[in-house]
């Protein structure tokens, strides 16, 4: 009985629906970028070996800011993913020792811890009341205190097998790649096409009247919780394929949690919740990675680089709650 | 500087030969290409109370933020004591004299009142803000519109929604406010404060100043204006003397038609059916005791008391928002534990809440996305198909009588009324039957109004057993086939359908004599 014209249009609707309307203005900034590297750098900034290299830098930041617009979505926020990180790198190739045949219980272990500091998360959020910057940061300082107190370097190691997943392809087509397309294919998919992803943008609009419309708002904001920190967990997992053994400043040094929150905002979802989607994010997570290529190769002092990189953090922002005043006006 | 009255002059006596205090000529305002004023006059008068009525839509708001700045108008003047002027700023506007009382109010909840009052502006004295001082100016200033009874140092926060209305009128008279503007001010009141707020009116008018004074509610126009402006439209239908006009004709001015009657009649006898949901002995520590009601199919029952009296804990008890700790809850002649607003769903409970915009709608998210709400949340997880198809919604929408440009609207850009039917049809998409409704026409115009009181006698008649809770005593006899009373968190009285006002107000009072509380 559904008609691809009512596929279509539902798809549309949808899409309008549930993707705030500065969603599209983040792809105008990503081509106006582009087009400004491509003029600074000359023709080779448009090669296919230079694209895929700023791709293949975003898989890292991309995974776990995928999980952190869901939670940002739903009106809460994660500090607590770059230990959550050095956590997983560690702890796999602790478990791994370069053997093959460790591999699956590495990851389930490490999926596993993903549950419980999401879990943990979620609860302390929901049911002590805490807000979720303090909780999340809270819970990062013991990741840190439980990692630093028990190794100090790299320990264990990655088998080749697994260190495929940084370094192989399939055809033309890095692994990581397909990893990145997969998560934010499943995360767009989940926020568009499931009653948990309606719910997320519902708790994360209105939680009150989320919870009188007999949404069970703990429950959505648990489980988003959950789902950022397994993405936090897959990110960890691919840092400890690059770098063959895992240790514990991997995290930290990547600064996946403050990154993560601002390639959210830059690609549009709002702070507060309630608003935005992960193409956003992806696109904001290329804008990321596109200036530190771009800086790169023209050799900048890297301090001008924060520089830029703060101007447009803000600037985002800003332009996008310009645009919804001026529409509320 | 003007010839105008300032506070504390003499009254001058309302006249309509009164010059205008404050007068604007053709003014025009749009957004985004679409005109929301067109070329409208407006005049207010020393001791004059002017009203603006309109549906919703009409520009009244529009309208009293350009009067107030928060709106820079496309066309036309604004003239104050006879001189043009132009508010760059509403703090340049309340500083020339004009002030306005948002039904929102601008206080910070956990300052006192009297730093509400003189926020932006305290008084220093070496170097340190002298409170002694503000709380003394403070005292006057409630002195003068006789409530005294607010102490200046008491938190925002601690104040009745009426006692928190006075602070704000208190600050607008600090600025030494010429015109007050005053955006349906009774919306929030129970029938005493609505009283006590006239008296401030008066008192104000006494004074010298003009008020122009929003309301849906024709009878306190009556009671309290001098002139009505009908605007429609974004157009002046017209400005006519309070005394040589009828409800009536009002009406027509404002709709553009004659509304036949206001309330669809009431269930005859052989339309009730079974009784869908009864408690005994229901109580909330501290908010409710002993609590016995049934509400049967195809019935409405109407529920009235005074603001405190527990109304809405009632409402909230019942859909387990904070859940009874005592008594039985039977649905269907099944005892039932409704703990949370979930479980109160799973028996097809749906209820619409008092502050629409906080507990009803997801203000970002689409016309299609509110309505879906409560369905989606019975489903399972992993599955965003609906029984019935996309085409649910449109069927949903058309049965409330939705009138939005598309369901990809985001519900905060429809009017009070469209966002009334969207929350209404939250629950119809449920197949709720047993419905609570809290103060259900909230700040919603008489077309709109009529809509939605057709929309409940149709879901009565339907099947569905509907409580309602209104503080608009005229809503509550003309929908309800039975009514509660309410007073003091228990039931203080049952009266059958068409009771006085009067017999509401005796038990909802529990005064003795009609007294003031007529």
């Amino acid at each position: 009985m559904t008609t691809p014209a009512n596929t279509l249009r539902r798809f549309a609707g949808t899409g309008r629906g549930l993707m705030a309307d500065s969603g599209a203005l983040v792809f105008v900034v990503l081509g106006l970028l582009v087009a400004g590297s491509w003029a600074l750098v000359g023709p080779s900034f448009l090669s296919y070996e230079n694209i895929l290299s700023i791709v293949q830098r975003s898989v890292a930041l991309g995974i776990v800011a995928a999980g952190q617009t869901i939670v940002i979505l739903v009106g809460s926020l994660d500090l607590s993913v770059a230990y959550l990180v050095s956590v997983t790198a560690v702890i796999a190739s602790a478990i791994m020792q370069g053997d093959p045949a460790l591999m699956l219980p590495a990851v389930a272990v490490c999926l596993a811890i993903g549950v419980i500091v999401g879990l943990t998360n979620g609860l302390i959020i929901t049911k002590l009341r805490v807000n979720a910057f303090i909780a999340t940061l809270g819970v990062a300082l013991i990741l840190r205190g439980v990692l630093n107190a028990s190794v100090d370097n790299f320990t264990g190691s990655v088998p080749i097998e697994f260190q495929a997943l940084a370094y192989a392809s399939l055809g033309p087509v890095p692994y990581s790649i397909m990893l990145l397309a997969g998560v934010f294919a499943a995360g767009w998919f989940l926020l568009r096409y499931t009653r948990l992803g309606h719910h997320i943008y519902a708790v994360g609009g209105d939680e009150e009247t989320a919870r009188l419309s007999g949404i069970r708002s703990h429950r959505i904001i648990i489980t988003s919780h959950v789902i950022v920190s397994l993405t936090a967990v897959l990110t960890g997992l691919f840092i400890v394929s690059r770098l063959r053994a895992g240790a514990p400043w991997v995290g930290p040094d990547g600064a996946y949690d403050l990154e993560s929150i601002a390639a959210v905002v830059v690609g549009g979802t709002a702070l507060a919740g309630g608003r935005g989607g992960v193409l956003g994010t992806l696109a904001g997570v290329f804008i990321l990675a596109l200036l530190d290529n771009v800086f790169n190769q023209l050799q900048v002092n890297p301090f001008i680089k924060d520089i830029v990189r703060g101007v447009i953090i803000v600037g985002a922002v800003a332009i996008y709650a310009l645009g919804s005043r001026r529409r509320d006006g | 500087m003007t010839e105008q009255q300032l506070p504390g002059d003499p009254p001058e006596p309302a006249t309509s030969a009164g010059p205008p205090l404050l007068e604007v000529t053709g003014i025009s305002k749009s957004f985004f290409g679409v005109t929301v004023l067109a070329d409208v006059d407006l005049d207010v008068r020393a001791g004059e109370v002017h009203a603006v009525l309109g549906e919703n839509g009409a520009g009244k708001s529009t309208l009293m933020k350009v009067v107030a700045a928060a709106h820079q108008p496309d066309a036309g003047t604004i003239r104050l004591g006879g001189e043009e002027v132009t508010f760059s700023h509403p703090r340049d506007a309340q500083l020339k004299g004009v002030s306005i009382i948002y039904q929102e109010f601008n206080l910070l909840p956990d300052r006192t009142v009297a730093q509400n009052i003189f926020l932006g502006r305290e008084p220093v004295r070496a170097g340190v803000v002298d409170s002694r001082r503000m709380e003394a100016d403070t005292r006057r200033l409630l002195a003068a519109l006789g409530a005294s009874n607010i102490p200046p140092d008491r938190l925002v926060r601690e104040l009745s929604v009426a006692q928190q209305q006075t602070v704000e009128i208190s600050k607008a008279l600090s600025y030494e406010a010429r015109v007050l503007v005053m955006d349906e001010p009774t919306a929030a009141l129970s029938p005493h404060e609505t009283e006590a707020l006239f008296e401030r009116v008066r008192r104000l008018q006494e004074q010298g100043l003009g008020i122009l004074y929003i309301s849906h509610r024709l009878k306190e126009i009556f009671e309290l204006a001098q002139r009505v402006t009908v605007l429609k439209d974004g157009r002046r239908v017209g400005t006519v003397e309070a005394s040589a006009v009828t409800t009536r004709e009002l009406v027509r001015m404002m709709v553009g038609r004659d509304l036949a009657h206001y309330y669809p009649p009431h269930a005859s006898p052989d339309e009730l059916g079974e009784v869908r949901l009864r408690v005994r002995g229901g109580g909330v520590p501290g908010l409710l005791h002993d609590i016995d009601l049934e509400v049967r199919a195809g019935e409405i029952v109407g529920v009235a008391g005074l603001a405190g009296s527990g109304r809405t804990e009632l409402a909230q008890a019942l859909f387990g928002v904070r859940p009874f700790g005592s008594g039985r809850v039977e649905v269907d002649g099944r005892a039932v534990d409704l703990r949370t607003p979930r479980a109160a769903l799973r028996q097809r409970m749906g209820f619409v809440t008092e502050d629409r915009k906080a507990e009803g709608l997801v203000l970002p998210l689409a016309v299609r996305d509110n309505g879906l709400l409560a369905l989606r949340a019975l489903g399972r997880w992993l599955s965003g198909r609906l029984p019935g198809g996309p085409l649910r919604v449109t069927d949903l929408m058309k049965r409330v009588d939705l009138r939005a440009a598309s369901l990809d609207q985001e519900v905060r850009y429809l009017s009070g009324g469209n966002q009334q039917k969207v929350v209404l049809a939250k629950w119809l998409a449920t197949n709720a039957s047993i419905l609570i409704f809290d103060e259900p026409t909230r700040g919603i115009d008489v077309g709109a109004k009529a809509g939605i009181h057709e929309l409940m006698r149709e879901l009565a008649r339907a099947g569905a057993a509907i409580l309602m809770i209104s503080s608009e005593l005229p809503e509550v006899i003309g929908m309800s086939d039975r009514m509660l009373v309410m007073r003091g968190g228990t039931i203080a009285g049952r009266l059958p359908a068409d009771p006085t006002e009067d017999r509401i107000m005796l038990l909802a009072t529990g005064e003795r004599d009609l007294g003031e509380a007529a």
